[in-house]
């Protein structure tokens, strides 16, 4: 997993709410049997005109100019602004691969759903929640400014806008020392393997038929 | 004194370890898996040469993927084909128990668990599939995981996770005629959001719940996700116990007494405290379609489809403009005027015995409407499927114009050939109606098996209470 500690990063920004991750990466796609190369097909059905199937040559087909993340402006953004419940449906993981792998390591909103936020941190991407007043504030002034950058210190927990304002941000101690340290979560539960053992053998004799 | 909620209960006699700021390690039951989620999991074993913890704790079987005609002649698109033969292989490398397509007791994920009575009370479930809330239904602590956390509990049969927040769901009273499961979940959605459940672990309970058979449990249970639970739960009870007697996996002789005992312990005391209550009146639930791209543009059959002038917000009002223009409605339109192209019947949601029974009882003796091209019922698994033929449901479908398939996961979420084409709408007991889920520019109203009969036998929405 990539770390993650300090990001000066491009803004785009997506007004809508409830964006699922059936939108962030259709099912067609998720026939895939790798982890990687989603990118190119985050958001198809909103980025392309056409229709996307797996193989095809994302290159050659017509791009959506309506679709925000078409515009010069966000080219290379790193850091997605998005609005309430962000990547609700779907537990799939590929939602999270095809945002990392599009590009995007910060991800800000009012809400996220569940299983997405988790996801997320398993993938060196930051979802971060800003009270709703916030995340408004940050949509004004990046479809204002082009080229609006935000400053992430995930060590810090803080976001800077360009004009030196600075929100906090909650993050667990846990899932940021992973991120922080690029650690998969398997490794540092292995150490933990004698609770799990002993844990195991006591329930297994109070429910025998486990 | 030291009230506990089901969850509390469920939660603690699990609990490996806590960390100091709350993270903890709980220990996992029971783990399903399917062809789409697994395949990157199995791969990050391999390499780092790690194996399952507890291969029997697992239990595969291929849903998405699967074709739900002529099945016999295997999987025609080479990509889906490869995903569900590395199912095949992964199982048969580190001895998962798997059902294979051609089993009869393949089904979707879902369906196929609860049947084996491979999901039992106490139990923590966890699937790479965000409707795993579904065997909540058992008194289980069930929830869906991404793909990092399958290979997690694979290689140490825990789940990192933090306590959530606890909200009741109390209906109390009778339902109406034609008021079902589906109906509920979706008023509760309605009612609190798609965001409403974020953060909670919800128990449904009250008279209207108990109720319930173990099908229409699954049903509400199943849908806990959309309203942003991980999990959703119903304290386990005799409706319980008589359902999971004599199945496959379910314990037996006196070790079968045993559970009972304790699986009895399986409630929330008395006086114990929710962070949040929601109640409904049973009686005040009408059939429920949705009329968005979300599960909480939903409203009762009787409405009309809602005006973004009356939206509370200004992100409100962008979102339902959208999902007004996506959907091609005007506002204001009675929903019993809206016309339908297709119909879907099945998924984790309404694939079940019941729902097939419910579906045919609406269909038995009539004739789908001329403008309906397609309406198909696919059963959740094979077993349903026999079980169905054996009462003659699948005579009284065929014979009125419905299709009758091939268990998968089919329309709901169209990976295989089962889909809309854009424009197309369709009347679906699935779960999800957000843009392109069934198919790309498809249109989904999801709504109860009895309606989607409903509506295919009228060519448009009907209110099922009157019939
Ligand atoms: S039936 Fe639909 S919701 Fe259920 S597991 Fe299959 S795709 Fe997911």
């Amino acid at each position: 997993m990539n770390k993650f500690t300090l990001l000066d990063g491009l803004v785009a920004p997506m007004d809508r709410a409830n964006v699922d991750t059936d939108a962030i990466i259709p099912k067609q796609f998720l026939k895939s049997i790798k982890r990687s190369g989603f990118g190119p097909n985050a958001f198809d059905e909103w980025r392309y005109l056409d229709h996307g199937e797996p193989g095809m040559d994302n290159s050659k087909r017509q791009l959506n100019p309506d679709f925000v993340l078409n515009q010069a402006r966000y080219q290379g953004a790193q850091v997605l602004l998005a609005r309430e419940n962000f990547g609700c449906g779907s537990s799939r993981e590929h939602a999270p691969w095809a945002l990392e792998d599009y590009g995007f390591r910060v991800i800000i909103a009012p809400s996220f759903a569940d299983i997405f936020f988790n996801n997320c941190f398993k993938n060196g991407l930051l979802p971060i929640r800003l009270a709703e007043d916030k995340v408004d504030a940050l949509f004004k002034a990046a479809a204002k400014a082009v080229g609006y950058r935000l400053t992430i210190d995930l060590e810090k927990q803080l976001i800077t806008t360009p004009d030196g304002q600075r929100y906090a941000f909650e993050v667990d101690a846990h899932r940021k020392y992973c991120l922080i340290n690029g650690l998969d979560d398997i490794g540092l539960t292995l150490k933990h393997k004698d609770d799990i053992k002993s844990f195991e053998a006591k329930h297994r004799a109070a429910q025998p038929w486990l | 004194m030291n009230t506990q909620t089901l969850y509390d209960k469920l939660w603690n006699s699990h609990l490996v370890r806590t960390e100091p700021d709350g993270t903890a390690l709980i220990y996992i039951d029971r783990h399903l898996v399917h062809e789409v989620t697994s395949p990157q999991a199995f791969e990050g074993l391999r390499l780092a040469q790690r194996k399952p913890w507890s291969p029997i704790s697992m239990l595969a079987v291929p849903d998405h993927n699967v074709p739900t005609t002529k099945r016999s002649g295997g999987i025609a698109d080479p990509i889906s084909r490869l995903q569900v033969e590395t199912l095949d292989a992964n199982c048969n490398e580190f001895g998962i128990t798997e059902f294979k397509m051609n089993d009869i007791r393949q089904g979707v994920v879902h369906v196929m668990g609860p049947e084996q009575g491979a999901t039992l009370p106490g139990m923590t479930v966890v699937c790479g599939d965000s409707h795993t809330s579904t065997h909540g239904a058992f008194g289980a602590l069930a929830h869906g995981i991404g793909t990092s956390e399958v290979e997690h509990v694979m290689a140490t049969q825990c789940l990192v996770a933090k306590k959530s927040k606890s909200m009741l769901v109390k209906v109390s009273g009778v339902l109406r005629n034609g008021v079902t499961a589906k109906d509920i979940a979706l008023a509760v959605i309605g009612k609190i959001g798609t965001a409403g459940g974020t953060g909670y672990a919800i128990e449904f309970g009250g008279d209207t719940v108990r109720a319930l058979s173990m099908e229409a449990r699954m049903t509400l249970c199943n849908m806990a996700i959309e309203a942003g639970a991980r999990a959703g739960m119903i304290a386990a009870d005799d409706t319980t116990f008589a359902y999971l007697k004599g199945r496959p996996f379910a314990p037996h002789g006196a070790q079968w007494d045993q559970a009972v005992t304790y699986w009895r312990t399986l409630h929330s005391d008395e006086g114990a405290k929710f962070d949040t209550l929601v109640e409904l009146n049973a009686a005040d639930i009408k059939p429920q379609v949705t009329w968005g791209t979300s599960p909480e543009m939903v409203v009762a059959v009787d409405g009309l489809v809602p005006d973004p002038e009356n939206a509370p917000d200004a992100v409100k009002r962008g979102d339902w403009e959208r999902a007004l223009a996506y959907m091609g409605l005007q506002a204001n339109m009675p929903i019993e005027q809206i016309k339908i192209d297709k119909v879907f019947i099945g998924s984790c949601t309404n694939g079940r015995i019941e729902d097939m029974r419910a579906a045919a009882a609406v269909a038995k003796g009539k004739k789908v409407a001329g403008n309906v091209m397609l309406a198909m019922v696919v059963p959740g698994s094979g077993l349903v499927k026999a079980q169905a033929e054996q009462e003659g449901l699948d005579k009284i479908f065929i014979a009125a114009g419905f299709e009758w398939r091939d268990p998968g996961c089919s329309m709901c979420l169209a990976m295989n050939d089962d889909r809309l084409s854009p424009g197309e709408r369709c009347a679906s007991t699935s779960n999800r109606n957000f843009e392109g889920r069934q198919g790309q520019g498809g249109r989904t109203h999801l709504v109860s098996p009895e309606m989607a009969a409903a509506a295919a036998i009228a060519g448009h929405f009907v209110d099922v209470s009157k019939l």
